[in-house]
């Protein structure tokens, strides 16, 4: 049976982890290569890196640091983080990435979908979609939330799988950040309308978030950043709490 | 020994070598026929599409070159896939060695399925000293059960997971990524 997946995310600036960590018997917190097998080892089943840098070496530094870490991590990671071309997503694939993501250069030209999937496969490709619930209505937003667009969530989502992703990210920016749990209603609706894997992310808080986000949000994996990083939910006993409560995890 | 991943432009390489690299031999990428063919042991890769990688492999002309070797080779993912009859992705014929056709998930389940099965009813000197565990798959397209299944996941239906066929291995899912697991059957196949 296909197991659903606990993604940790780690925020990458200029090749290094962003948020304060303060796990013991790391050398260096910083390094994202430690804490990515950190992970690997308490039971991740998939990491994503976003870099969040935005110096002109961004490209330069970003596939040093993932050809380091396809060199030492044995489970699967995607990179994201201003990813606009077929250039930019071959020199992360041929640097060691199971996966890249993209995001607002999609709802800008979404196109580039179907020139990723024609050239890598859709196994690769995953679109990330920001979206928050304005006047009832779920609208997709660039550049990490912050500017509005027209498009509709769920016309999106259905777009993009019509043009070959292999996966969606949804991050609801109402629940980034609260800690009061997954978008899980719009979660659920996501998952009926396509017959791609959803990722989950934004509201992790609890255990019982993740559980939710898997029986009531009907999502395929789930991620999360800080509840990890602060070592505020620990991922093996977050698989051990999901399969007593029926969800099938990998354990 | 040497370590010959097949190198035609359609895998993921560079994880492969990095996995081989964890178990401390360093693999030579290749699309060179007399290289392949003197090696100890041999990996067939592949990711995308089985049409466009199929005629990638034409290109480098290394179809039979594959098909006459035999040392243990072991295809993975759509290389295991192109290793097959056929395959309904781009209405692809194979390499013929594994006598099964390759089809597409039916649409009862989310394809691709992306993430980790677990791998059953383990057969033979691949799987030495293992028990059933969690591997990591990214596939639309599987083998169905035959003869030669050595392993099976169930998505869906029960499939293959693993095929073999005389010195020719496949397995669907990648080692290269199934963690502690992966490696330990990457190791066995160094073993053969």
């Amino acid at each position: 049976m296909l197991t659903k997946r606990i993604i940790p995310c780690l925020d990458i600036k200029d090749g290094r982890t962003v948020k304060g960590v303060n796990f013991v018997h790391l050398r260096d917190a910083g390094d994202p290569v430690e804490l990515a097998q950190r992970y690997a080892s308490e039971g991740a089943d998939e990491l994503v890196f976003l870099d969040i840098s935005a110096t002109e070496q961004k490209r330069k530094t970003l596939a040093a640091l993932v050809y380091r870490v396809a060199e030492k991590l044995n489970i699967p990671f995607t990179v994201g983080g201003g990813i606009s071309s077929v250039a930019d997503v071959d020199i992360l694939l041929k640097n060691g990435a199971d996966k890249v993501s993209v995001n607002s250069s999609a709802v800008k030209r979404p196109a580039l979908i179907n020139e990723l999937v024609a050239k890598f496969g859709s196994q690769c490709i995953v679109v990330a979609i920001d979206a928050k619930e304005i006047e009832g209505e779920w609208m997709v937003h660039l550049v990490g939330g912050k500017v509005p667009t027209k498009i509709k969530l769920f016309d999106w989502a259905k777009e993009v799988a019509s043009r070959g992703a292999g996966e969606i990210l949804f991050t609801s920016m109402d629940h980034d950040g609260t800690k009061e749990g997954f978008a899980n209603d719009t979660l659920a609706r996501l998952c009926s309308l396509v017959n791609i894997p959803i990722i989950a992310s934004g509201g992790a808080g609890s255990m019982t978030h993740f559980e939710e986000a898997f029986s009531l949000g009907k999502a395929d994996a789930s991620l999360a950043a800080s509840v990890f990083h602060f070592k505020e939910i620990e991922i093996v006993e977050l698989k051990q709490r999901l399969k007593d409560q029926g969800i099938p995890v990998r354990l | 020994m040497k370590l010959v991943i097949i190198d035609y432009g359609a895998g993921n390489i560079q994880s492969i070598k990095f996995a081989f690299q964890r178990l401390g031999i360093e693999a030579v990428l290749s699309n060179d026929a007399q290289e392949i063919s003197k090696a100890d042991k041999v990996i067939f890769p592949g990711v995308g599409e089985a049409s466009t990688a199929m005629a990638k492999l034409r290109e480098s002309g290394l179809q039979d070159v594959i098909t006459d070797l035999s040392q243990p080779v072991l295809g993975i993912c759509l290389g295991m896939q192109l290793m097959c009859n056929s395959s309904k992705e781009g209405n692809t014929k194979g390499l013929g060695i594994f006598n099964v056709d390759v089809v597409k998930f039916k649409a009862a389940v989310k394809v691709p399925q992306i993430g980790w099965n677990r791998i059953e009813n383990l057969e033979g000197e691949l799987f030495k000293g293992l028990q059933e565990d969690y591997i990591y798959l990214v596939h639309s397209f599987y083998a169905p059960k035959s003869n030669e299944t050595i392993a099976t996941c169930t998505y869906g239906e029960a499939y293959s997971a693993a095929l073999q066929k005389d010195n020719f291995y496949g397995v669907q899912f990648h080692p290269e990524k199934s963690g502690d697991y992966g490696a330990k059957i990457l190791k066995n196949f160094l073993d053969l």
